[in-house]
């Protein structure tokens, strides 16, 4: 190619001239508040299934908390965002199963890079990442979540905070979070993606091996929960 | 005779100082609306270029956008530096964005000029042309203010008290110092075709497609009037003012808040008149593409009664935008001894040398010379200098890589 040749590449991506848009609207945005006329284009489309959003501590089914404050994830932490303190369990009333309990839990998410790499840390899968990242704030305080906004309630789901953009459902099939490696130490799943559970609802398939992910790329299906096996 | 505006001559009355009024206010207010047209249409069509959406959300298409981004400006803290020599600080912006402004008054932007008519228009009873002004030395003017246009980045730069600033307009001096040359030459070979200053009489002498300068004086000083102009707008591929990953901004770096907008639009401003003037020049500015070949005849009308020649304008001011547009797409930025190499090495050489040929030309063709005499000659003469001029800076690259320079 010439050195004119770069001019028609150039034009050639306009959508008019049959080039491709590798982005596409998320929302419909500002033209769906115009009304009835264009219901539904204010739809959020899909998300990735390993969609890196906002974080969650997760509890057990008995309502303890996962976190066992062992601040595995700040250390891992590359934007040095997460800060944790630990603190010893009540033993007439623990707030997780074991001697210690992340005390203080604050992710400060103008930091964030949601790299996932807090949730490789932890030894427990307390702390997984939601595909929810639809969050604007106008304060810097209200940027730093702390453990009351980041702890799941009763039945296992994120709070919603004023700020956050969220539609009806979007709260379950969130977990986005996953092992490069067996997390349970199974050697069936060695070297397998595997997928935590549903924030708590239930488990998630693991990921076909490599070669057999390849020839079925094109049929990704999420299991939804509850079904599937676990590791 | 300050103006050939028939509207000037003679009495002035009140109505004539009211249409001029009106034509600053239009020409001010069409200034500013196209500038925020043609930062949205830019950053439209380079994220089409690059399989992106672009700005979508304010207003339809996203055509809000630059309004939106200006009220920001307007809003964000204006910070002046300590160590900035503050007057010079606040008055560059406005030497920037002046110049920018006032090239337009200038500019023919309609009449009918076909079959020799002086390109006048009737409004409301007044002889005036669709132009703020027509002076004499309209293109003389142009250089000028290209020239000042420099000083607002320049000062800008200096008056910071920080070193990319600087680095950046010393950068910028340079540059447009360098481009000045081939730039003035280009317009020189439009000069010696229109025979006149005057920017009304160089689009008069352009009617008909096959009259249009482009074709006259041979593309060629077009094509350095072009990559020249795109020099002197800081443009890609040509932005070295603004190299952010050298110069953090370049000459813009410590400016903040409204002043920044000032030089976002100067800059965006200064890339319409541009255009503008290339289409003035080479173009025939609001004249219509004529179509007069293999039997069919097209005198280029359109629908719009008085406001033909500006559609024609507008329409061809629009292609130049896109061309500078797609320039920046495409092109990645020069280094600066390449900037340097093709400036003082190559456009200013070729344009000389062109000029030369088309005003011996010229002489020939008034003192009725054979012309097979005179072609081959001239072009016998350039094609020696041009293999002189490359042997003496192969000698000169040769003798500076032996002192161990770099470049």
């Amino acid at each position: 190619m010439g050195f004119t040749g770069g001019f028609w590449v150039t034009m050639g991506q306009h959508r008019e001239l049959g080039g491709k848009r590798v982005t596409t609207s998320y929302s419909g945005g500002r033209i769906a508040k115009k009304g009835q006329k264009t219901a539904g284009r204010d739809e959020k489309i899909p998300k990735p299934e390993r969609l890196h959003g906002r974080h969650v501590l997760n509890r057990y089914e008995d309502g303890m908390e996962k976190c066992i404050g062992c601040e595995l994830c700040a250390g891992v932490c590359p934007a040095n965002c997460i800060y944790v303190r630990g603190a010893d369990n009540d033993p007439t009333d623990p707030t997780s199963p074991g001697e210690r309990f992340g005390f203080v839990y604050e992710i400060n998410y103008l930091r964030c890079i949601h790299c996932d790499l807090c949730v490789e840390a932890c030894p427990t899968e307390a702390i997984t990442e939601s595909k929810m990242f639809e969050f604007s704030f106008t304060n810097r305080k209200d940027a730093i979540y702390t453990k009351a906004e980041l702890v799941v309630d009763d039945s296992g789901k994120p709070k919603q905070l004023p700020w956050e953009d969220w539609r009806e459902g979007e709260d379950q099939h969130t977990s986005g979070w996953m092992r490069a490696t067996s997390a349970a130490g199974d050697e069936t799943f060695v070297g397998e993606v595997g997928w935590s559970s549903e924030l708590g609802h239930g488990v998630r398939a693991p990921e076909p091996k490599q070669v057999v992910a390849d020839t079925s790329a094109k049929t990704v299906r999420t299991v939804g929960r509850g079904e599937g096996r676990g590791h | 005779m300050i103006a050939l505006d028939p509207l000037l001559l003679g009495d002035l009355t009140l109505g004539d100082v009211v249409i001029v009024l009106v034509k600053v206010v239009v020409i001010f207010v069409i200034g500013l609306v196209a500038t925020m047209l043609m930062v949205w249409f830019e950053r439209k069509v380079i994220a089409g270029m690059q399989n992106r959406i672009g700005p979508n959300k304010a207003g339809p298409f996203g055509i809000l956008q630059t309004l939106a981004d200006g009220i920001k400006l307007f809003f964000k803290e204006d910070l002046i530096p300590e160590k900035s020599d503050r007057f010079v600080f606040k008055l560059a912006p406005y030497l920037a964005f002046v110049p920018a402004f006032l090239v337009w008054s200038v500019i023919p932007l309609g009449g009918d000029f076909s079959h020799g008519r002086t390109g006048t228009v009737k409004l409301f009873g007044h002889q005036t042309r669709l132009q703020l002004a027509d002076p004499q030395i309209g293109v003389l003017l142009l250089l000028a203010l290209s020239g000042i246009a420099v000083y607002g980045i320049m000062l800008a730069g200096w008056a910071s008290g920080s070193k990319y600033p600087l680095l950046g307009s010393v950068r910028a001096s340079a540059q447009m110092v360098s481009y000045e040359a081939a730039l003035g030459l280009s317009i020189a070979s439009v000069l010696l075709f229109s025979q006149t200053l005057s920017t009304s009489g160089i689009v008069r002498s352009q009617f008909g497609t096959r009259n249009w300068h482009l074709i006259v004086t041979g593309i060629l000083p077009f094509v350095i009037f072009m990559v020249a102009a795109t020099a002197e707008l800081n443009r890609p591929p040509f932005d070295l003012v603004e190299a952010e990953q050298e110069l953090v901004g370049g000459f813009n770096t410590e400016y903040s808040s409204i002043r920044f907008a000032l030089f976002f639009l100067a800059e965006f401003m200064n890339t319409i008149t541009m255009s503008g003037v290339i289409v003035t020049l080479f173009f025939g500015g609001p004249s219509p593409l004529t179509i007069n070949a293999g039997g069919i005849h097209w005198d280029g009308h359109l629908p719009f009664g008085f406001l033909n020649g500006t559609v024609w304008f507008l329409l061809k001011l629009v292609v130049f935008l896109y061309i500078y547009v797609w320039f920046r797409a495409t092109l990645p930025r020069l280094r600066y001894d390449q900037l340097m190499n093709l400036g003082w090495k190559l456009l200013i050489p070729v344009s000389l040398g062109w000029f030369m040929v088309l005003a011996a030309f010229r002489v020939s063709r008034d003192e009725d010379w054979n012309r097979w005499v005179v072609y081959p000659v001239a072009f016998g003469v350039i094609a020696v200098c041009a293999l002189l001029l490359i042997a003496a800076t192969r000698v000169s690259a040769k003798n500076r890589a032996r002192e161990g320079a770099m470049f």
